[in-house]
Formats: C-alpha cells, structure tokens, sequence
C-alpha cells in the first residue's frame, strides 16, 4: 500500500512537473491548438458546404482533429525532456517507472481533455451542432479517448522519443493501434449527438474503457524497458 | 541438410495440394472458380496470425532472457506474418471482386482487421531499421510486438460491433461457401493446403532466422572493424607524436 502511495506522489510530482513546462511554453500549446483548428476549417473545404453532410460527418472529423493535434501533443511533452537529457536523468531515480510512466500519462490526458474540451465547442459552431441535449455522453466519451490517447501516445512518443525519424515514426506506429479507440470515439460521439436511439452508447463506451484499461496495463508494463536503455 | 529436406517436402507438398484445390475438387454451386480462391487465401491469413503470435511471445522472451537470438525469432515472424498478410488481403480481393462485386468491402470486419493488422507490422519492420544498436532494437521491438499483439484483439472487436451491433457472422464463412454435393472433398482440399503451407512456413521461418543471424553477425563484424579502426588510426597518431617528440 505504501509502495503504491509513493508511486503516486511520484506520478503527481512528474504530472505536476510537466504540466507546469507545458503551461510556461505556453507558446507551443497555443500552436498544436490552432493546428487543430485549422485541419477542422480545411474539413469543411474538403467536404464542401452542404451543411447536413458536414453535421453528418462532424463526430468523425472532431475526433480526427483531436488525434492529429494530440500526435503533436504527446510527442511535444516527451520531446522538451530528450532535448536536453533531462528523460535520462528521470529514468536513473529510483522509483517505480510504473510510476513515471503513470506522471506521463495524466500530463498527456490532461492535455488531451483540454484539446478535446476547446475543440468540441467549435465543431459545434462551424458544422451547426446542438451540444445541449448529449453533453454528459459527449463528456464521458471525451474522458475515456483521452485516457486512451494519453496511454497509447505515451508509450509511443517513449518508444520514438531518441529515434532518427521520429516525426514520421510517431504516427506511423500509433496510428493503426487507436483505430479501435477512433472507431469507438465517433461511434459514441454519433449516438451521443443524436439521442442514441438504438441505444449502442453503453456498449461503445464500455469498448472505450476496455481499450484504456488494456492500453494503460501494457504501457506501464512495458514503459520502463524503454527507459532502461 | 535437414532444413533443404523439408524444403523440398514443402515444395512437393504445396505444388500436390495446390493441384488438387485447382484440378481435382469441384467448382463451388454458387461462386465457381473464385471459390478456390480459398485454399491459399484460409492458410495464409492462418499463417499471418500464427506468425505475429511468435513476434509477440519471442518478444515477451526476449524482455525475460536478453537473448539475441529470440530477437531473430521475432524478427523472422514479423517479415513472414506481413508477407502472409499482404497475401491473404490480395486473396481476399481477387474473390471479393467476382463475388460481391468490389474489390474492398467495408463492412467486412475480417478484411479491415486484417489491413490494420498489415499497417501495424509494416510499422514493425521500418521500426525495426532506424534503430543500430541490436540490444536497443531488440528491447524496444519488442515492446511495440507486445503492443501491437494486445491491440489485435480489440481492433477485431471494435470492427466486429462496427459493422452493427447485432449482425450474424460474416459472409465469407466456410459453411456457407461449400459446395453440399462433395463436402468432404472440400474439407480435404483445405486441410491439406493448411498442412502444406504451413510446412512451407517452417522452412520460411528457419530460413529467415539464419539469415539474421548473419546479419547480426556481418552487423557485429562492421562495428568491431570499425572500432579497431580508430584504434590503429589513435595508435599511429600517437606513435607520430611521439616520434616528432622525440626528433625535436
């Protein structure tokens, strides 16, 4: 019980740590933000201006916003500690990588949430969305994505952090293994949006939460062979 | 020696099998010819799946024992299960086309788990090569096998509900495709293509597990010639210092 109490404050310390360099280079936060935006604004370029297909399509479109700005996201918080050796550093204390993987994460997720949280009121601006009936769904599967996002990003932007070519690497590996997570996300961001009338949101949620719990066991498992290089 | 005997057995054994799914079993009642699309296409996806379930165990033996040569293991699996699964989904197609009219059928959940699972691999292997230092790339493939196992089945799920929650099992199922006038013919026909291919994957396995060993070893060869190479280059600097030390 101790060992999980001091793995804890080791997790909230890393989180603490990193939200905060997150929040001074407020800069780059800003950016990956905008980024997201902007793919949403060229969405509805590409589709063209019907307004229903664009409202059709949007649960789709906002989460493929979230997953290409939380890319840039989760390889931006690992990349700021490998630039200057502070990754190796973190890696020689002595606590449980389980618990520095655990700091990661929650960094990662908070961001995703914020991403996610900002960028669900403007899909609902831009392709004519009504929010006010399916947001604690909407909130629920938003929480669940980013769980998941920050397990898996995580442990990729950890595996691809010190590689040549890690830009293209990053998406390269991460992509195909939250397709599950995307699917899930529209599917339940689709019911939610449209009062669930076949009711599939629990079961899609439940995929969702299924996916993190996996996901979260596997990188806490695995995160500190990485580290040990 | 033994390795080129079970070649040749897996050469005979495809090429005799492969003639019996082709020439000797009747054409399928409903889809013809493009039914016998099935006996490579059956083994291959078996194949594929058999293959990264070695990936991801070498792996799991690797973060457990340091050996290398489980590395080579997971390595050989990776390459033969993507070449499986490129061959499965290019099977899957060519019957697809005839069958139900288009090449990709979305709401096939085999088809899409299967491309996933290609696109997975494929990131694998070009994983595999940015990473020069073998134990390094051991370690850190191995994580990603280990990953990238534990995602198949939640793809094949997600797919699996994607489709419609309450929907029956797929089309392409094997009661459904044979022919009712010979069924024991058919069920020969594809247990023996099962059993030839997977010889011929054994033999591929093995193969491909020397050559990394000696990839690993003509790897290992050019660092050690390298690092005796600057340490003849430092030695005959140092030797010029010291004789110029000595003229002055």
């Amino acid at each position: 019980m101790t060992g999980f109490r001091a793995g804890t404050a080791v997790a909230l310390a890393i989180a603490r740590k990193d939200a905060m360099s997150e929040l001074r280079g407020r800069h780059a936060a800003g950016s990956t933000l905008f980024f997201a935006a902007l793919v949403l604004l060229l969405f509805g370029f590409a589709l063209g201006p019907d307004s229903r297909r664009l409202a059709e399509a949007a649960p789709g479109l906002l989460w493929l916003a979230i997953v290409f700005g939380g890319l840039l996201t989760v390889a931006r918080l690992h990349q700021l500690e490998a630039d200057d050796g502070a990754l190796e550093q973190l890696a020689r204390y002595p606590v449980d990588q389980r618990a520095i993987y655990g700091g990661k994460v929650l960094t990662a997720v908070g961001a995703m949430i914020v991403l996610g949280g900002l960028l669900l009121p403007l899909v609902a601006i831009l392709y004519g969305l009504d929010l006010a009936t399916g947001w604690p769904a909407l909130t629920a599967t938003l929480l669940l994505g980013a769980i998941g996002f920050g397990a898996v990003g995580t442990f990729y932007a950890g595996v691809t952090v010190r590689m040549r070519a890690r830009e293209v690497m990053l998406p390269l590996l991460m992509l195909p293994v939250i397709a599950p997570l995307l699917l899930a996300a529209v599917k339940a961001t689709t019911a939610a949006l449209g009062g669930d009338p076949f009711g599939e949101l629990p079961a899609w949620l439940q995929l969702l939460a299924g996916f993190d719990a996996v996901m979260l066991v596997a990188g806490a498992a695995t995160y500190g062979q990485l580290l040990e290089e | 020696m033994k390795t080129r005997i079970l070649g040749v057995v897996a050469l005979v054994a495809v090429a005799v099998a492969g003639a019996n799914a082709l020439f000797v079993v009747p054409a399928d009642v409903n889809q013809g010819d493009a039914q016998r699309i099935m006996y490579v296409h059956v083994p291959s996806a078996w194949l594929a799946y058999l293959s990264f379930g070695v990936t991801a165990l070498a792996g799991v033996g690797y973060l457990w024992r340091r050996d290398l040569r489980l590395d080579a293991v997971a390595v050989s699996g990776a390459e033969i299960g993507v070449m499986f699964t490129a061959f499965a989904i290019w099977g899957g197609m060519m019957w697809g086309r005839p069958v139900w009219g288009v090449f990709w059928q979305w709401e096939d959940p085999r088809l899409t788990t299967t491309a996933l699972l290609l696109a997975l691999y494929v990131g694998y292997l070009l994983f595999r090569r940015l990473t020069d230092d073998p134990y390094r790339r051991a370690a850190r493939a191995a994580v990603v096998g280990v990953v990238a196992a534990v995602d198949i089945p939640i793809v094949h799920f997600s797919v699996e509900w994607w489709r419609g929650l309450h929907q029956g099992p797929t089309i392409g199922s094997p009661d459904r495709v044979l022919n009712p006038a010979a069924p024991g013919q058919f069920v020969i026909a594809l247990l023996s293509m099962l059993a030839a291919f997977t010889l011929a994957w054994t033999w591929l396995m093995i193969r491909r597990y020397q050559l990394a060993r000696i990839e690993w070893q003509i790897e290992e060869h050019g660092r050690l010639g390298r690092i005796s190479a600057a340490r003849h280059a430092a030695h005959t600097a140092a030797a010029r210092a010291a004789s110029e030390e000595g003229a002055t």
